[in-house]
């Protein structure tokens, strides 16, 4: 796991050598200090030497930090760049879960004390425990025995209960997504909730949730702790063995005094990266979780198929480069039919917009409309059936090419943090402010807000015909700056009430004006404008188009 | 057990087991140096038993405060969901604004939240901060107050001198250094977190918009905008590593220091005979130990500072002034016989936090006596989803609305939405069945008074077309259900509610006009008896519009000057 997590992000490597590196020294610090403390008490001196071993081992503590730090700084930001090139591009357009959103904020995060402190803290507690053990043969065996005996219990014993806790901590990961969900859920539902008067219950739920939260975890935690007990068990109790039988042997006389205190002075150094890094076992664990969560989206899964994969993750095939669908022939909608797993299939529907000509696309609601509209923007491929562009197919090669013809604007748009010109400008990368003046202007956004007025995330400030302008203004924009010789317009003035419906319809048509446009709409003022309209029907029953 | 006893418990475990730590090497380093002066080994029995029972109870202690203090800091955080969730119940509809939301049309809900991170946040997140804050933050440090003053006693006994250079010591490691971190780190810190709110919401936003963002080929740019925010907060990060880890230098300096200290006072007062030989490893090596409990304090320190947003967050949050307040006393729900009898007399009202009035009808009146059907239309913005909050009882108002007779401010709004029912325009469906969706409006209700409300609200077909009917899931949000059956559904949870008087605010918003008419109709149909609002951005032309030869009134809100 931790080679696959690594290789996702190779810069950190050097930070983490670094870090482990400082860790050797600081240890030979501690065996350097040890002896000359020995020494000190035993021959009633004060060593000015010890000075400088303090100091060093200050700043190498230091150091170690810093670079542990950078080292999760790195690895969480290349992460978070993977899995948002992953999201974006090898998936077909839609919006994120929250789940998986969650996953590329929250879920990154959740790696940073893995790194700054598990990581490279791991790597000490093999690295040091044996130095220290050989500095304590040197000096006297049989307590560097007593050492190299209790000193391999904790990890195995750590590992044995660590092998169940694990277990149950990726349950608790999964426990605890749910949970979040079901948190959004009932947030997003609460005025709802509230209108039947079920708030009230709904808390109590939530208490009753948190209250099984709060007890399964403690149950993970009981098993979990025990490596914890295990361990300070084993690291105390051998350090106070070691005093014992030093003791005796001093008092035989067998042991110089000065040997006897360097032992003890360095014996609870043996366990202390392990303790070290037991305490933040927990990190660790949850930074495994959330590594693996990670990597499922990260790698691709086996051809065999991981169930828990979403299958739509897996990069789309690229055939080799054909024609280029051209939107300023015909476009034509072939019986396509497009399959949504646990739903009923949508179609077969056929299309023909012929060039410059105004469609209204009609049917009832949750027909497949907007699914077909999809299937035109190259979003969704078709199970069966296919679009012909000017006498090219399109595919999923030269979608990016394809959608530069195309102005669209989604039944919903959606707006982001920023100002009015911004949100706009968002339909052309690098538009000119110009511009993005006059398709303002020719959408009447200008009537109703300045263009550097701030939006809300989501729109908020702006109603329904508000914010329809401020979209459709962002198709004119499209089709000012690239020509854009489709235009997809998806229940443009559906919310309106009738005036600002008479204003928005007449915007569109101008927009609409020389060429091909494509409409959803039931509204009469519309549909009355078409040159055809295309009613969508059940399954198999339709016929060819209805020209009006 | 109360939490403060459990908390109580968690700090004297934890300052047990530091101290069992500080008491193991102090009794270890007198047994060896009296063993070095050869007294029978009788003499030892009591310090190698201490020395034992110090390796055993140090485990044991630290293991009871582990679970006590944890279980404790579930409680506070589970107790902390509730209290922010139920706080947000009453706050509702005026709810902070979540970040980013895909755009619904909606002309009510308005006002800015007390939290830029929005509800969510504040039950998942900062309710965990919260409880972290006892468990990482104030936990460690009254441990390690604690175990630290027992060390530093015990050396003071010994040699008051070396007492002091400890207490000095300690005070640098365990107060200085966390204090000189957490100062350093607050700006960087500041910085990170308003980084990586920034980051999170762009990032929730790219992928929320990710569909246009295709469309329109500006994913490129918004990637290259949200790496850019990236290496801010990681360059932020960085800076902020260094300074953590120059508490944690400045502590080990101090240990060393503490050691050096005990060893060049304690040698000379050997010497001059202040201090038995025997005691000159103890007054060394206590201050190794005694910095072991130091060592977790600048970590806490962090988790305060970090703890500390989330707090206030958190009370703010409880703090936010409500839309509608309930009277102190409120008057029994009448219960005449023949129906409920609803009266509006000129009504005003304004969301909380808002500038200007959403809803301004001073000379507004409308008469619904029981069974009467209402039809209110008005453009986009006149305040009519403002006016069903208003009738729901979700937002205070001025001028007079009555029930019965009743004020409808004098009642509880509870009570009032028992006898008003709100079916509104972006009603949720959550993330279970068809069945548990319609049911959490009458939870008493049974599959076929389930099914039965879903018909009448006309699904009937759709229901039969599911492939497992009522115990069909709709997915996240609703996604699997198109515009119109999530408004039918809404509806259907109304008529299973049973409530007299029904406001239906826009239930055609998402239906096409042909199936718009047929809905209405169907809705005011399976209504029968009941007192209906019928609120809708219709084209309600009289003579022309079927929908009104079902209502009995129609009303056109005027608008409002912006």
């Amino acid at each position: 796991m931790d080679a696959r997590l690594l290789r996702q992000a190779r810069a950190t490597a050097p930070h983490l050598a670094a870090c482990v590196l400082l860790g050797v020294l600081g240890a030979a610090c501690v065996l350097a200090q040890a002896a000359l403390l020995a020494h000190a008490i035993a021959a009633l001196t004060v060593p000015f030497s010890l000075l400088a071993v303090v100091a060093a081992r200050a700043v190498l503590a230091w150091g170690r930090e810093v670079a542990a730090h950078r080292a999760a700084a790195d690895v969480t930001s290349q992460l978070r760049a993977r899995l948002l090139e992953r999201l974006t591009t090898g998936r077909p357009a839609q919006a994120c879960s929250g789940e998986l959103t969650a996953l590329v904020t929250r879920g990154v995060d959740a790696l940073d004390p893995y790194f700054s402190g598990y990581l490279p803290q791991l790597a000490l507690a093999v690295i040091v425990p044996v130095a220290i053990v050989g500095a304590l043969a040197q000096a006297d065996l049989l307590s560097a025995v007593i050492v190299l005996v209790t000193l391999p219990l904790i990890p195995l014993f750590g590992a044995l209960i660590g092998m169940c806790a694990a277990a149950r901590t990726r349950r608790q990961w999964r426990t605890l997504e749910l949970l979040a969900g079901h948190f959004a859920d009932v947030v997003a539902g609460l005025p709802t909730l509230k209108a039947f008067g079920r708030a009230d219950a709904q808390a109590r739920q939530i208490a009753r949730v948190a209250g099984e939260h709060r007890r399964a975890t403690g149950a993970t935690l009981k098993l979990a702790f025990c490596s914890a007990l295990v361990l300070e068990i084993a690291a105390t109790l051998s350090v106070a063995l070691v005093a014992v039988s030093v003791g005796l042997r001093l008092v035989s006389g067998s042991l110089p005094f000065e040997t006897a205190l360097f032992v003890l002075i360095l014996a609870p150094e043996a366990y202390l990266p392990l303790r070290q890094a037991a305490a933040q076992f927990h990190a660790g664990q949850e930074g495994v979780a959330a590594a693996d969560r990670i990597l499922s989206v990260l790698t691709p899964p086996p051809a065999s198929g991981d169930p828990s994969v979403d299958p739509s993750l897996r990069p789309p095939p690229q055939p080799p480069r054909k024609g280029r669908p051209s939107a300023s022939g015909r476009i034509q909608a072939d019986e396509i039919v497009v399959a949504h797993p646990g739903r009923e299939p949508v179609g077969p529907y056929s299309l023909t917009l012929e060039p410059g000509t105004l469609t209204a696309l009609t049917g009832t609601s949750g027909i497949g409309k907007s699914t077909l509209i999809a299937v035109l923007l190259g979003f969704t491929r078709p199970a069966t059936g296919r679009v012909l562009a000017g006498g090219e197919a399109l595919d999923a090669g030269a979608d990016a090419d394809w959608r530069r013809q195309i102005a669209w604007v989604p039944q919903r748009p959606f707006f982001f943090a920023g100002t009015i010109a911004d949100n706009i400008a968002l339909a052309v990368p690098d538009a000119p402010g110009d511009a993005v003046r006059r398709a303002a202007a020719a959408t009447g956004v200008l009537d109703i807000t300045a263009l550097d007025a701030r939006l809300a995330p989501g729109g908020a400030g702006l109603s329904a015909g508000e914010r329809q302008r401020v979209a459709l203004a962002r198709a004119a924009l499209r089709c000012d700056l690239l020509g854009t010789p489709l235009l997809i317009l998806d229940e443009p003035t559906a919310h309106l009430d009738v005036l600002t419906e008479i204003e928005t319809t007449e915007i569109l048509l101008r927009l609409a004006r020389g060429r091909t446009a494509l409409i959803v709409t039931h509204r009469r003022t519309l549909l009355d404008r078409a040159d055809q309209v295309v009613a969508l029907e059940p399954a198999a029953l339709t016929g060819p188009p209805v020209r009006v | 057990m109360t939490t403060a006893v459990r908390f109580g418990a968690a700090v004297a475990a934890g300052a047990g087991a530091l101290g069992c730590g500080i008491g193991l090497l102090a009794t270890s380093a007198w047994l060896i140096s009296r063993a070095a002066q050869h007294p029978p080994v009788l003499y030892l029995m009591v310090a190698i038993v201490a020395v034992r029972a110090f390796g055993f109870g140090r485990g044991a202690l630290r293991y009871v405060e582990r679970l006590v203090s944890h279980d404790a800091a579930l409680r506070v955080q589970a107790r902390t969901r509730v209290r922010v969730f139920t706080r947000l119940a009453a706050i509702t509809p005026a709810l902070p604004h979540a970040a980013p939301v895909r755009a619904g049309a909606s002309d009510a809900a308005p006002g800015t939240g007390p939290a830029s991170d929005g509800p969510l946040g504040l039950v998942l997140d900062n309710a965990e901060g919260v409880a972290d804050r006892w468990l990482r933050g104030v936990l460690p440090m009254a441990s390690a107050g604690l175990a630290g003053a027992a060390a530093v006693a015990l050396e003071g006994w010994l040699l008051p001198a070396a007492g002091a250079v400890l207490l000095a010591a300690l005070l640098t490691g365990g107060v200085l250094a966390p204090w000189l971190a957490q100062r350093g780190a607050r700006r960087a810190a500041g910085r990170a977190a308003a980084g990586r709110a920034e980051l999170s919401a762009r990032t929730t936003e790219a992928l929320h918009g990710l569909p246009e963002l295709t469309a329109y080929g500006a994913l490129p740019a918004r990637l290259a905008d949200l790496r850019r925010a990236d290496a801010r907060v990681t360059a932020s990060a960085a800076r902020s590593a260094w300074t953590a880890g120059l508490g944690s230098g400045l502590t080990t300096l101090a240990t060393g220091g503490a050691v050096l200290g005990a060893l060049a006072l304690g040698v000379p007062a050997v010497r001059d005979g202040r201090l038995e030989t025997v005691l000159l490893a103890v007054i060394v090596l206590t201050p190794l130990a005694a910095f072991e409990a130091v060592g977790a304090l600048s970590d806490a320190a962090q988790r305060l500072l970090r703890a500390r947003t989330d707090a206030a967050r958190v009370r703010h949050a409880l703090a936010t002034p409500a839309p509608v307040t309930d009277p102190d006393a409120p008057r029994p729900l009448p219960a005449p016989a023949r129906g409920h009898h609803l009266r509006v007399d000129g009504v005003t009202a304004r969301w909380p936090g808002a500038g200007t009035d959403a809803l301004a009808e001073p000379a507004l009146t409308l008469d619904l006596p029981p069974g009467r059907r209402l039809m209110i239309t008005g453009p986009n913005g006149s305040g009519k989803s403002t006016l069903a909050a208003v009738l729901a009882r979700l937002l205070d108002y001025r001028g007079s609305i009555t029930l019965d007779g009743t004020e409808l401010r004098d009642l509880a709004g509870g009570d009032v939405r028992r006898v008003i029912g709100l079916c509104g325009q972006d009603a949720h469906l959550f993330d279970t069945t068809v069945a548990e969706n319609v049911r959490l409006a009458r939870p008493a209700a049974s599959d076929a008074d389930v099914a039965a409300a879903l018909r009448r609200a006309g699904l009937g077909g759709w229901l039969d077309a599911l492939p497992d009917g009522l115990a069909t899931r709709v997915g996240e949000h609703g996604t699997a259900v198109s515009g119109g059956e999530r408004q039918r559904l809404a509806l259907a949870r109304a008529l299973l509610a049973g409530v007299p008087i029904l406001i239906l605010d826009e239930p055609d918003a998402h239906l096409d006009e042909a199936t718009a008419g047929t809905v209405l109709i169907g809705l005011l149909a399976a209504a029968r008896d009941r007192t209906v609002v019928l609120i809708s951005h219709r084209d309600a032309v009289p003579g022309a519009d079927p929908v009104l030869r079902h209502v009995d009134e129609l009303h056109t809100l005027g608008p409002l000057a912006r």
